[in-house]
């Protein structure tokens, strides 16, 4: 049963198997997308056909590399852009959230706390389609009462950035809420005492020790930025981020450009997990 | 304060107000906006609409079933069998696959599923088919892709109340002659209750709210209600009749959380964290 219980070894075997199955049916899809973007052939199939970078590096008729695919590495760029505002301002916003709901007291609070939470439990494509419409009909008001066309309102960039922060802000202000819960708050009345200004405080204490739960924040606020679909689906412009360009080319077929790009993707959001993982091990 | 507060009312509260009140309005012949139920009666009139809305719930509640009957075995190895050196590698392992993007992985088991695909070429050269078989775009590939993207959030929070149940209980249970199937029912499953509960609720939602597998992997016949929204929106520009699909599945979503909350008495807040 346990560690610590007598068990036979099938049921030990059975088990260890179970895990295992489970692992490759985890990894299974993830690795053959990998391998294929070094297959050379024209499409992302076995036969295994020999070693090549030409989904990578190609120019020519044939064969259009990734590093040389003007569209894809134009929404590459979108993505990267959208991803930046994103991360910046759910950062900021929802560090003051959790200074606004750990350390504040004030009417409505459990009523504010709640609409932070709902975003966790309304489906993205329906905060898209409602940040749509609020906007489209903001749109119409502005256009038909004062004749401005204003183009914040029309699906694009800024739209995008601000549908993936609504939902996104929400969960940076659980991170660092997490890290301020267990924050001594004695330290600041020390730092009061021995005459810093409020801002003071903050900034050399307060922050510094919520740091490692912000920059974590701050880097998942990035990636879910980065590979979001569903909200953005509703509010993107002629702009593509790179899911929605990547979702338009695996829709109509496929070439093994698509897997060089996911080869990208998996090894660089990886290290990014990576990397947070090994940091909020280290400051605990 | 006012930033946090322009956030939640400009992005979260007020284009929610305005899904509902685009929801009851049509627009007349005459070009005019009006109030009006007719959004929400063509879903009861048109079979397709409803049809779809069902089908999605129930595959839902499908899928949420299947991910804690695989998770459930998954997170007791974790927590109580592996020796605990092991354990970090583990769930690292475990998590990694899910920081990569939704579409990545999706794209990964059409390649893996289609005609062409990687197991239709070993299954061919193993002698086991003679001809290819199209094994993506069924109902069954779409199941298993809903559940494939959705197992994180079901192993994730039965790990963290499992590590809380104490070997000694188990161990008890067993000096006292349980068998392993009264102690998984009578001890594993009441303890991991909280755990299963919260899993259960993120992953319905998710499901419930997908568009990108069941569209990329299921077939024709297999439409999600989320796509009946895309339809709405984009293909007929019927944002008005959009808003009404969007507000039922946002009710939908809503009520399955409050009733699975309520019948295990934990209230929103717990469950997050």
């Amino acid at each position: 049963m346990i560690r610590s219980l007598p068990t036979s070894n099938t049921y030990n075997r059975l088990f260890t198997l179970y895990v295992i199955l489970y692992f490759i049916f985890l990894f299974a899809p993830l690795l053959i997308t990998c391998v294929l973007a070094f297959n050379d052939s024209q499409f992302p199939s076995l036969p295994w056909k020999g070693f090549t970078l030409d989904w990578f590096t190609a120019n020519s008729e044939q064969r259009v590399g990734i590093f040389h695919d003007q569209i894809n590495l134009d929404s590459i760029w979108v993505s990267f852009q959208v991803a930046f505002y994103v991360t910046l301002l759910s950062t900021v916003i929802g560090t003051c959230g959790a200074f606004l709901f750990e350390q504040e007291d004030f009417r409505f609070k459990q009523l504010l706390y709640f609409l932070m939470l709902a975003p966790l439990v309304i489906p993205g494509v329906i905060l898209g389609i409602s940040i749509l419409l609020l906007s489209n009909t903001l749109g119409t008001y502005f256009e038909t009462s004062w004749n401005l066309d204003i183009e914040l309102f029309r699906p694009g960039f800024w739209l995008v950035v601000l549908g993936q922060f609504s939902f996104i802000a929400t969960l940076v202000t659980l991170v660092v809420s997490a890290r301020l819960k267990k924050f001594d708050r004695t330290l600041e009345e020390a730092a009061l005492n021995l005459g810093a200004n409020r801002f003071e405080v903050i900034w050399h204490i307060t922050l510094k020790f919520l740091r490692p739960a912000i920059f974590g924040a701050a880097a998942l606020a990035f990636l879910m930025s980065f590979e979001n679909f569903n909200t953005t689906l509703f509010l993107v412009g002629y702009e593509a981020t790179l899911p929605i360009n990547l979702y338009l080319q695996v829709r109509d077929g496929s070439t093994p450009v698509i897997n060089a790009i996911s080869f990208l993707l998996i090894v660089g959001t990886s290290l990014i997990a990576l990397a947070n993982l090994y940091f909020s091990r280290k400051a605990e | 304060m006012l930033p946090v507060l322009l956030w939640l009312v400009v992005l979260i509260v007020l284009p929610h107000i305005d899904l509902l009140i685009m929801s009851f309005r049509i627009e007349t012949d005459d070009g005019r906006m009006a109030w009006s139920l007719n959004n929400y009666l063509s879903f009861f009139e048109e079979p397709i609409y409803w049809l779809t809305f069902v089908r999605t719930a129930l595959y839902s509640i499908l899928v949420t079933f299947l991910t804690f009957v695989i998770a459930l075995p998954l997170a007791f190895y974790i927590t109580k069998v592996v020796i605990p050196k092991y354990r970090g590698f583990l769930l690292v392992l475990l998590l990694l696959p899910f920081w990569v993007s939704e579409l990545v992985r999706v794209y990964g088991w059409m390649i893996l599923l289609r005609e062409s695909g990687v197991i239709n070429h070993f299954l061919l050269k193993m002698g086991v088919l003679q001809q290819p078989v199209e094994m993506l775009y069924r109902d069954t590939t779409m199941v298993l892709g809903l559940v494939y993207t959705s197992m994180l959030f079901m192993v994730v929070p039965i790990v963290s109340v499992l590590e809380s149940l104490d070997d000694s209980l188990i161990e008890a249970a067993y000096d006292l002659g349980a068998n392993m199937w009264s102690i998984l029912f009578k001890i594993i499953i009441p303890h991991a209750t909280p755990g299963i509960v919260s899993g259960s609720i993120v992953v319905f939602m998710l499901t419930l709210g997908n568009y990108l597998t069941p569209n990329l992997m299921g077939g024709k016949n297999s439409l999600w209600f989320t796509e009946q929204i895309y339809n709405q929106f984009i293909a007929s520009f019927n944002w008005n009749q959009g808003a009404a699909f969007g507000f039922l599945l946002l009710a939908l979503s809503s009520l399955v959380v409050w009733v699975g909350l309520k019948l295990t008495r934990q209230n929103l807040q717990k469950v997050v964290q």
